[in-house]
């Protein structure tokens, strides 16, 4: 017989990933950057974002992407024309970066780039509404994004994922006169979640809403990632 | 799919505090506190454990989960209230969003048991 022991570990499930977090979070404080991650179920419009953000910004904010993707680089590609590094993450069948791959991503980006002449990393997150919600990999600020072709009832069904969101897009408002979807009921439900979340919608395709998210993100720069 | 990642990570946490320990115990049971209000599903995470500690250090080893439920906090009201997840989450009297949440968001690891099977027997004084 052999006695049996008891361990209190009172700790996370998820504490090698926040310890990771945490230690990205810090080497992005030290080179001055802010880390926005940017997430959405697939096809709501991230790398589109992604790309009219990068064409507006650009050079004024010097940006670099980590992109995650499940199995192509396609996006990495579509990103990489704007001038700005894109390191692409290939997370095979993982259905979220979590802080070890993004910290994979780093350590590329910097070996072919002085960290200290970025103000702003992206990461793309692999287009899932459930894991990334709860897998931190260092970000300042968490992003979500919501098409208006996805209905509105989304925020109440993952509702973790917009509960963590520190702003909500909602995009593809070009369609709206082509669907039976009311922004405010949206707005309504993800405000049952997270009251205090700014929220915008906007099109990234006519660019209408487009300056306010443009300022919201100028803003964050501005303050280093702080007072969100 | 993801609890897949959830275990793995759950894995990779209790590995860190089995290598800190100075003699590798062997780990028999794992006590969880899993919320409602996570990405996580108890039954997959049971079923992914299984799967994958077989052939490593927590081979075996059982998880006991412990569920508790989405509680939230409405502040007009002063009173704790249970929303109804995927349906209403703000307060069903006044109205107001879920703003604190006071249980349903832990994901936690609370306990471990263990036995040393290098060690001698210990002796069981009165």
């Amino acid at each position: 017989m052999h006695q049996t022991f008891d361990a209190a570990l009172e700790l996370n499930l998820l504490h090698a990933n926040q310890d990771g977090a945490d230690h990205n979070r810090a080497h992005f404080e030290e080179w001055g950057i802010v880390c926005v991650n940017l997430m959405s179920s697939p096809g709501a419009g991230k790398t589109q974002l992604l790309e009219r953000t990068l064409q507006a910004l650009n050079p004024e904010c010097k940006m670099a992407v980590i992109e995650g993707d499940m199995t192509t680089e396609l996006d990495a590609e579509r990103l990489r024309q704007y001038g700005v590094p894109v390191i692409a993450i290939n997370t095979g069948r993982a259905c979220h970066l979590d802080s070890k791959m993004v910290a994979g991503g780093i350590h590329s980006l910097t070996h072919e780039h002085d960290p200290a002449s970025l103000d702003l990393v992206w990461v793309e997150n692999v287009g899932n509404l459930v894991c990334p919600a709860e897998f931190e990999v260092g970000e300042h600020a968490k992003v979500a994004l919501l098409s208006v072709t996805e209905g509105e009832d989304k925020p109440l069904k993952y509702p973790i994922m917009f509960r963590e969101a520190d702003c909500l897009l909602i995009t593809k408002t070009d369609l709206t006169p082509h669907l039976d979807v009311d922004l405010e009921r949206i707005k309504a439900n993800v405000y049952q979640v997270n009251p205090h979340v700014p929220i915008f919608a906007l099109s990234t395709k006519t660019l209408e809403g487009f300056e306010d998210w443009l300022y919201w993100v100028r803003q964050l720069v501005v303050k280093k990632g702080v007072c969100l | 799919m993801h609890e897949t990642d959830m275990t793995k990570a759950l894995i990779f946490t209790i590995k860190d505090w089995w290598e800190s320990q100075p003699e590798p115990p062997t780990i028999s049971k794992v006590h969880l506190t899993v919320g409602n209000f996570t990405c996580v599903e108890p039954a997959s995470l049971q079923f992914a454990f299984t799967v994958q500690t077989q052939n490593t250090f927590l081979a075996g080893a059982e998880l006991v989960i412990r569920e508790t439920p989405l509680i939230a906090f409405c502040h007009p009201c002063q009173k704790e209230y249970k929303p109804d997840i995927g349906v209403q989450y703000a307060c069903p009297d006044c109205h107001s969003p879920m703003e604190d949440i006071r249980s349903g968001r832990e994901l936690k690891i609370n306990r471990l048991e263990y036995v040393l099977l290098g060690q001698p027997q210990v002796q069981e004084t009165l």
